[in-house]
């Protein structure tokens, strides 16, 4: 048990590894074996990543949303004479993307089940492979391990997209790949230039994110801003943000189910967490330079994507569309600098991990069932599947921004922290709303209501167990988050409030508005966003 | 006083070289002795060689910093020696291990390969250890008049006729100009070693002859690293030249040739930096550039390699353009993950020779993933590692190399070396394309031979190991910098 508590992470981050190389082991014709085996240690990864919110015994130690240090730290030599270390820790900017990592990473195996017929073996292992390469961006406390996690993952999501995804699969599989990679080589020269420069100046040669945060911003201005961009290609192209979106309709497209699950849901995060660890807090005075065009691009996602979703004939391709928008949504509020926006940022990409997730098993399912994507091959659908049409309702709406389900809190979060820098910016962002409410309804309308138009689809069969076990989990999220996001807002709020206070200083001194920390009256309906969560006191200078 | 003899201790220095030359004559004699089926004797023969060098190399491994002197100076055992001795010999090591079963698929299998090989070897040893020009020279005339006839070694096939006399022919004119400016050394400092030279050069002077010498050299040398302009015998030799020889080229032979390519700039030409680094600079990105861009379009897994591994050179050189401690670790490393990665690649290439299948073409990965998989899962750990992505040694080689472009503030050349990453990886994908996704156009199902799976059991280990546990092998190219190379 205390080797557990002491090494929680490395356990979560290679439970998946083991189950990969245990799989190997095993003949490759023995495909009910590998499901098992897949499934077990997919559900097995999510399970011990509960630990670090839920109490094991009287001496287990939770996550602990007031502390302001990494948690559960694990820091060992690795490659000493580069500096380079095997660190990990959590804290409130990676614990939910963690938990949602493992959550999505179990049910996305899960939901394979009985899509994937062919090369089974091969597909569980890097199914498991690619779950720690993620878990690593989001765990790793040093750059050198954290880019090998963030390369590393490439290549698994390659062949899960280049082997069992759909007829264009080899395109979509190497431009997904050869995109990321441009931008993650620009990373690495940033990276490189941080650990020089830190080193020019103290003599030690560290990749430790803990000590280049505090370091960084010390920088000279103009280093900052070439480190801003060496940071942003990676993450922009990652999250993705609007010039650089074009790689991700088709890799959503073509992969299969779970893999547009899981990249819609954890790989997208990676550029926005990326933003949130790195660029905003490490080089505060570039992004306050830049943040203007931030928002811009940002704001051009939203309405570009929602708009080129409006017009898709392909399911698939829609949702794909859908979360350049709704990303939209999470680097506006993340650029608008404001704690709301930053705290609502981070929630969003929950939410759209689970929405869209969601939205993606809803897709498979009926992929399986007719082997087409095409609107116009369904029609009618509520009748022989009611069950399916409650939960793909309920999704739609959650993925909308519906109250009483997550996206509204997200969403409106986001906007609160973006209106009080600038109205304009929030408009647009309502825009986009509007827009996503009447491309996912519309597209909800010509799948699920009127007549049966296709004879095939008369006798569709309505879910089965695995299916609701993969879909409800996520369907009681959307709500637990809508109706009660407070605990959620604990664990985001005191990184963002400390990113804010890097970024600006006067915050939280200049703005009389805000009296801190006291509920404010304008937050009202919403009593657990942000505003009225309790500041850490070092916050309030 | 001169003696006609050398005394034990300066032959305990070239011990290494002396064992592998015996073993190699032995093979020769050896070879009378075994009946057809028995050739392997002569493959078994050359590794005891190799391990009895590397023994007596290992002895010498405590040498000091500045390194032993031996015979009056043309030789020096130094760290850096050592470290590419051993690189030699692994390398060596693993293609013999490769070689048997191609030797009987192709019905050539005689002892005078593998004494041809380890001659070669000696050739290597010397050129690392050599600071005399006219040792330099004769080792590398040793290297690649054993390179020419291995080359065409398969004597009933045109394409490795045709690729032997291309070498000759291309490798005797950069002898040339190698010897030309070698004489211009000698004429500028009446003497053939390279410390005295070296101080020639540190007095600055307005003449042409440094220049010239330089030029002459750095051609010579650029050639026999196929570094661009100087590439254009890489891809058909490389394609015609029995697969494991190919490997041998591309990882030994070039690994000498960066030997000493980096004790002449750093030792010879280093006072003259401000004139060669541009054009060093230059070289290095059109090495990349070429070797990423022909690579692109290959449809023969051994071109590609060829034109990847000039691509690979280009990166070499940057470190030398870069010039600090990292920027020579880096190229020490990276030959050393180099050596294992490439071989581990060309070894894939040669389970597919098969009696009346060359397997050479892309087309003959079709399926692989089927046929073999160990295989295609190895060959995808070599090509992420030669593309340089992570968990791979490729990928700390290219580190070191980007790390000290930025130290020295060569910013540009950084960003276009790591954005060769993308072409590459689009390349060697080719290849995992056609092992992973296109369905099987040959139903057999290469076998991997007893030999064989050591030699890429050792690849693998050392192409993952390299980044996973990083710390003794960059110790070790670190060791490999102690010698009088750097100062």
């Amino acid at each position: 048990m205390q080797f557990f508590q002491d090494h929680i992470l490395s356990v979560i981050l290679f439970t998946p590894t083991v189950g990969a190389i245990l799989m190997l082991f095993i003949r490759g014709d023995r495909e009910n074996v590998h499901r098992w085996m897949g499934n077990l240690f997919g559900m097995l990864g999510f399970l011990v990543s509960l630990p670090l919110v839920i109490r094991l015994g009287e001496n287990w130690n939770t996550f602990n949303p007031a502390l302001t240090d990494f948690q559960f730290v694990e820091d060992v030599e690795w490659i000493p004479s580069i500096g380079a270390r095997y660190a990990l820790g959590v804290d409130g900017i990676s614990l939910l993307l963690v938990l949602l990592t493992t959550l999505l990473g179990a049910i996305a195996i899960l939901s394979s089940w009985s899509a994937i017929t062919q090369r089974v073996k091969e597909y569980y292992i890097l199914m498991l492979l690619l779950q720690t390469g993620m878990l690593g961006v989001f765990l790793a406390l040093d750059f050198f391990l954290f880019y090998v996690f963030w390369e590393v993952m490439l290549v698994p999501m390659y062949f899960l997209i280049g082997v069992w995804g759909s007829d264009r699969r080899l395109y979509a599989a190497i431009k997904f790949f050869l995109y990321t990679l441009a931008g993650s080589v620009l990373m690495l020269l940033a990276i490189l230039g941080m650990y020089f420069t830190y080193a020019q100046q103290t003599g030690v040669y560290t990749f430790d994110i803990r000590t280049l945060l505090e370091a960084v911003p010390g920088f000279s201005p103009a280093l900052q801003q070439w480190l801003f961009w060496g940071l942003f290609f990676a993450f922009a192209i990652k999250v993705p943000m609007f010039p650089f979106h074009t790689w991700l309709p088709d890799a959503h497209t073509e992969a299969p189910t779970a893999g547009s699950v899981i990249l819609a849901g954890v790989l997208l995060k990676m550029g926005t967490y990326g933003f949130l660890r790195f660029s905003v807090p490490m080089l505060p005075d570039a992004v306050k330079e830049y943040s203007q065009i931030m928002v811009w691009v940002s704001i051009v996602a939203i309405i570009y994507g929602a708009l080129v979703c409006m017009m898709q004939k392909d399911m698939k391709k829609l949702i794909a569309y859908s979360s350049v928008s709704h990303l939209g949504f999470c680097t506006l509020g993340i650029f608008a600098l404001t704690p709301h926006g930053l705290s609502g940022s981070l929630l969003q990409q929950i939410n759209h991990g689970l929405s869209t997730g969601a939205l993606f098993l809803i897709v498979g399912v009926l992929y399986e069932r007719r082997h087409t994507r095409m609107i116009a091959d369904f029609g009618g659908l509520s009748t022989p599947m009611p069950g399916f049409a409650a939960i793909y309702l309920i999704v739609s709406l959650a993925s909308l921004g519906m109250p009483l389900l997550n996206g509204f809190i997200g969403e409106f979060t986001i906007l609160r922290g973006v209106f009080e820098v600038n109205k304009h910016w929030a408009a647009w962002g309502v825009v986009g709303i509007v827009l996503g409410a009447a491309y996912l309804l519309w597209l909800y309308q010509r799948v699920m209501f009127g007549h049966v138009t296709h004879e095939e689809n008369r006798h569709l069969p309505d879910l089965n167990l695995r299916e609701y076990a993969t879909l409800v989990p996520l369907v009681v999220l959307c709500f637990w988050i809508g109706i009660y996001p407070k605990p959620f807002f604990e664990i985001i709020d005191p990184p963002m409030h400390r990113i804010v206070n890097r970024v600006n200083p006067g915050y939280y001194l200049v703005d009389p508005v805000k009296p801190l920390p006291a509920p404010s009256a304008e937050t009202g309906t919403t009593s657990a966003t942000p505003g009225s969560a309790a500041v850490p006191p070092q916050e309030q200078r | 006083m001169p003696t006609l003899f050398p005394n034990p201790e300066e032959l305990a220095l070239i011990l290494p070289q002396i064992w592998l030359a015996a073993f190699g004559l032995a093979i020769l004699l050896l070879d009378f002795l075994l009946g057809p089926r028995q050739k392997w004797v002569n493959a078994f023969g050359a590794l005891l060689g190799v391990a009895a060098s590397g023994v007596a190399l290992w002895r010498l491994r405590g040498v000091h910093a500045v390194g032993v002197p031996g015979f009056g100076g043309a030789i020096v055992v130094d760290p850096f020696f050592v470290f590419f001795g051993f690189l030699f010999l692994a390398s060596t090591a693993l293609v013999i291990l490769l070689s048997v079963r191609y030797l009987e698929v192709e019905e050539e299998h005689r002892g005078e390969y593998y004494a041809l090989m380890l001659f070669a070897t000696v050739g290597m040893m010397f050129l690392a250890a050599g600071t005399d020009l006219v040792v330099i020279f004769v080792a590398l005339e040793t290297m690649a008049a054993s390179f020419y006839v291995l080359t065409g070694y398969l004597r009933r096939d045109k394409r490795s006729n045709e690729a032997a006399l291309k070498y000759l022919l291309l490798g005797a004119f950069s002898s040339g100009l190698l010897a030309y400016g070698f004489s211009v050394l000698y004429g500028m400092a009446g003497s053939t070693r390279l410390t005295e030279i070296g101080y020639a050069f540190r007095t600055p002077s307005n003449e042409i002859f440094p220049v010239v010498a330089l030029v002459a050299v750095a051609a010579g040398l650029f050639f026999k690293v196929a570094a661009v302009p100087f590439h254009q015998w890489a891809p058909d030799v490389y394609e015609g030249a029995p697969t494991p020889v190919t490997a041998y080229v591309s990882v030994a032979s070039k690994a000498a040739s960066f030997a000493v390519l980096m004790r002449l700039f750093l030792v010879v030409f280093e006072p003259m930096r401000a004139n060669w680094e541009l054009l060093l600079g230059g070289i290095a990105l059109a090495t990349m550039t070429w070797g990423n861009l022909a690579a692109l379009t290959q449809t023969n897994v051994k071109r590609l390699l060829a034109y990847s591994s000039i691509a690979h050179v280009g990166y070499i050189l940057l470190g030398l353009v870069a010039g600090n401690e990292t920027g020579l670790k880096g190229m020490a490393f990276y030959l050393f993950a180099y050596a294992f990665m490439n071989t581990g690649a060309f070894a894939i290439v040669i389970l597919l020779r098969r009696k009346g299948v060359i397997g050479d073409e892309l087309d003959d990965m079709n399926g692989l993933i089927y046929r073999n998989p160990t295989a295609a899962v190895l060959m995808v750990i070599f090509l992420i590692s030669l593309a340089g992505i992570p968990p791979t040694a490729g990928f700390l080689g290219k580190y070191f190399i980007f790390l000290s472009l930025i130290e020295s503030q060569h910013y540009l050349l950084a960003v276009f070396a790591v954005l060769y990453i993308v072409p590459a990886v689009y390349y060697y994908f080719r290849i995992v394309v056609h092992m992973w996704l296109r369905e099987a156009t040959d139903a057999t199902r290469p076998a991997i031979s007893p030999a064989q799976a050591v030699a890429l059991a050792a690849c693998t280990l050392v192409t993952l190991g390299a980044l996973l546990y990083a710390e003794p092998f960059v110790r070790l190219a670190t060791y490999s910098l102690l010698g009088s190379v750097v100062r």
